[in-house]
């Protein structure tokens, strides 16, 4: 007899604990894996398709399902950290086979030479060409990422990539052991030497 | 007045050197052939320029308006020419360049149309705000912030005091010493102006406190005095604090006058406080009474490389080449050009260098004064750093963070509190530049932050752009769908008979004719099928057909 109350009571414990999985399942549903996004706001947005994915979300689906989190050359090492850090794994060097890490590049249109073909406003993952059929075209500085897709289009090779150039709003401070090396005449240490001089003519 | 004065974490004394440049009263610099004036003296957007090449310009005559809310205007600081609008070197730790505005002077200094003078309690506070954007003032005493923002505080924080920061804390600089010495009348005047902003319609009129470093007595004095005698004495307090470095920092002066502190990340107004520059005041006092922008301010130009080190009333735009020169500059003793004081000024290499609005002091020292830096050693953990922090921040902490780029962690210990004062610098036994680490690691941070906006921009873009292109497709799908609709019906509409297509009062007739005709046929192939049936399958075959 108590066996058979025992069978029954767990058979209700299971039912009731089925409904209520079998409801979370329901209510509580992800549509989408969230670590996907996590990595997709890591990953620099260029679009360039450098990894080998046809941009930056397959990418970032690639790497939720095991692909290598080093195929990234433009977000480079501090990207390659931040998936690390992200996903638990290890930091490992930029796979050179995707490319090498450069510093950040803008494409430029030599404007006379330009045909207005629009292939490159084609080829343009963020809309950050402008122009028309037959009209000169021209890249909005602010919104290119960099992402070297408008020059092959280009049936011209009228369109070339240029280091963004520094200027005093985007500059800023070196890391201090390379500011030894280019002998930069550093401030602040050196006033003390002076003040240990004159407390010890004071003294 | 006694006031329980409060004191603020760490601090050093490092020699003032002071006394080089007060020996002798302000003196107004001769007019530069060239004033460069650059496009960006200010923390914000970039000033438009408004005139051209060969343009004349009159002496007070706006040559760049502002550009947005945090910006200001720059007007002529003497009647010329307008020789171009170029690229040329920026008092800037980068030694990059910048765009400028190069005025040659003609020399004659002749004064454009001015501004009308505004009596200060008559006029609307907007009218005074507006005033100061137009008379183009920064903050003078270093950051160059627009005055003009920082006396329109949000709506949410009720201003309570008034600080005037005449500290003065850095060694070498005494400008601001020179000005309440010889200016009192217009500091305080234009104090008076800027209380009187900040005075919420019918409140008590704000505390107003000028925080002066007791190595400055004359001044101090000079100020009572002048408050005395305009009768001021229960507005306006001037508070001798003790001298100490980094007490002209904005949020230790607040700290050691108030005892309040200013959180993290927040700015004075959040406790209730606003806090200008003594120059700034002159300036305020200049624009609104006088109706003169600003054109001039008083700069420090001293160090031992100078044969009479002085205070000058100079020209915004005029060269440092010019003034160095005018106070007997020794080119064999120069080492190092810094603009602004020893602790956080900014080596610079070019000596055609414009002041700008925020230049406060020009240090020509010589290699005994400010000996190039000693090598780095490695830090022995001493901790004095920490005891000199005047943010109480843990400079040894930051320190390793910083240089092993653990910008994360950096950021946990408050970084971007670090007011870099060099203080921790200053201490340290093992001459480890830390500040300059803090400044690196700081600048990784905002380009990193600079990045993540711009990829989150690009993400957008490039998802409306997909979208776009979706939506494209599939209205290119719907049309060719409907294109083919359209073809078929038009297909359908062919293999009817063309007279089908005539007007409707025939449409009877027509079906008329068509039953007659089928009833011919259905009679003929009863006649048929009852002749041969063989046939007659081959016929209805056929007409199945």
């Amino acid at each position: 007899m108590s066996i058979v109350s025992a069978i029954l009571v767990l058979l209700l414990l299971a039912m009731v604990f089925g409904a209520v999985l079998g409801f979370a399942a329901i209510r509580f549903r992800v549509a989408e894996d969230p670590i996907v996004d996590q990595i997709d706001n890591i990953l620099p947005q260029t679009q360039c398709g450098q990894c080998g994915y046809p941009g930056c979300r397959p990418y970032a689906e690639a790497i939720a399902n095991g692909d290598a989190i080093n195929k990234c050359p433009p977000g480079g090492e501090s990207t390659i950290q931040e998936l690390a850090d992200l996903l638990g794994r290890e930091v490992i060097p930029l796979d050179a086979e995707q490319g090498i890490e450069e510093g950040k590049t803008v494409a430029y249109i030599r404007e006379a030479e330009c045909i207005g073909c629009t292939k490159c406003i084609q080829a343009c993952p963020v809309d950050a060409i402008l122009g028309a059929a037959k009209l000169m075209h021209t890249i909005i500085i602010d919104e290119c990422t960099g992402c070297d897709l408008c020059v092959d289009p280009c049936p011209v090779d009228c369109i070339e990539m240029v280091p963004l150039r520094k200027t005093a709003k985007n500059w800023y401070w070196q890391h201090p052991e390379i500011e030894v090396e280019l002998n930069r005449k550093e401030l602040i240490t050196s006033d003390k030497i002076a003040g240990e001089a004159d407390r010890e003519n004071a003294a | 007045m006694n006031r329980g004065l409060r004191d603020f974490h760490g601090g050093i004394h490092p020699p003032e050197n002071k006394d080089l440049s007060t020996q002798v009263a302000i003196e107004t610099a001769p007019i530069p052939d060239k004033l460069v004036l650059p496009l960006q003296q200010h923390v914000g957007q970039q000033s438009k320029a408004l005139v051209s090449e060969g343009d004349y310009v009159l002496k007070g005559q706006l040559i760049a308006a502002a550009e947005g809310y945090v910006s200001t205007a720059l007007h002529a600081p003497t009647s010329g020419v307008i020789a171009s609008i170029q690229n040329a070197s920026i008092p800037h730790p980068s030694g990059l360049s910048g765009s400028c505005i190069i005025i040659e002077s003609d020399r004659k200094d002749e004064w454009g149309k001015r501004l009308q003078p505004l009596d200060y309690e008559k006029v609307d506070v907007s009218e005074l705000l507006k005033r100061i954007r137009e008379a183009g003032i920064a903050g003078l005493g270093g950051a160059g912030f627009p005055t003009s923002v920082k006396l329109n505080p949000s709506a949410e924080n009720t201003i309570v005091t008034l600080i005037i920061n005449a500290a003065e804390c850095e060694p070498y600089i005494t400008a601001d010493d020179m000005l309440m010495r010889e200016r009192s009348e217009q500091v305080i005047k234009g104090i008076q102006i800027i209380a009187h902003m900040l005075k919420p319609v019918g409140c008590l009129p704000v505390e107003c406190l000028i925080g002066i470093e007791d190595n400055k007595p004359e001044a101090a004095e000079t100020l009572e005095q002048t408050v005395k005698q305009l009768h001021l004495e229960h507005e306006i307090s001037v508070v001798r604090i003790p001298t100490k470095y980094p007490s002209g920092g904005e949020k230790q002066l607040i700290q050691i006058l108030t005892g309040k502190e200013v959180p993290n990340g927040g700015i004075p107004a959040d406790v209730g406080i606003v806090c200008q520059n003594l120059g700034t005041a002159v300036a305020v006092y200049k624009a609104v009474a006088l109706g003169e922008p600003l054109i001039s301010r008083i700069t420090t130009l001293t160090g031992r490389a100078l044969e009479h080190p002085k205070n000058l009333e100079v020209l915004i735009g005029t060269p440092i080449r010019s003034l160095l020169n005018h106070c007997g500059l020794q080119q064999i003793k120069l080492n190092r050009l810094i603009i602004g004081g020893p602790m956080m000024g900014v080596t610079i290499n070019d000596l055609d260098t414009p002041i700008i609005k925020s230049t406060n002091c020009v240090l020509a020292s010589t290699s005994e004064e400010l000996p190039n830096p000693t090598p780095q050693q490695a830090c022995i953990r001493c901790g004095m750093c920490a005891e000199a922090c005047p943010a109480s921040l843990l400079p040894q902490q930051l320190y390793w963070y910083s240089k092993t780029k653990d910008f994360d962690k950096a950021l946990n210990h408050n970084l971007l509190d670090c007011i870099e004062c060099g203080a921790c610098t200053y201490v340290c036994p093992s001459h480890i530049p830390l500040v300059q680490y803090y400044r690196f690691a700081k600048g990784e941070i905002r380009a990193q932050e600079h990045d993540h906006t711009k990829s989150e921009h690009a993400k957008q873009r490039f998802e409306a752009r997909q979208h776009r292109l979706a939506e494209e497709a599939a209205q290119k799908e719907a049309k060719r769908r409907e294109r083919s609709k359209a073809a078929k019906l038009r297909q359908q509409k062919a293999t009817i008979p063309p007279h089908n297509s005539e007007s409707e009062s025939n449409s009877e007739d027509k079906a008329a004719v068509i039953q007659a005709a089928l009833e011919r046929v259905k009679s003929k192939k009863d006649k048929t099928s009852k002749l041969t049936p063989e046939v007659s399958n081959g016929s209805a075959a056929r007409e199945e057909e």
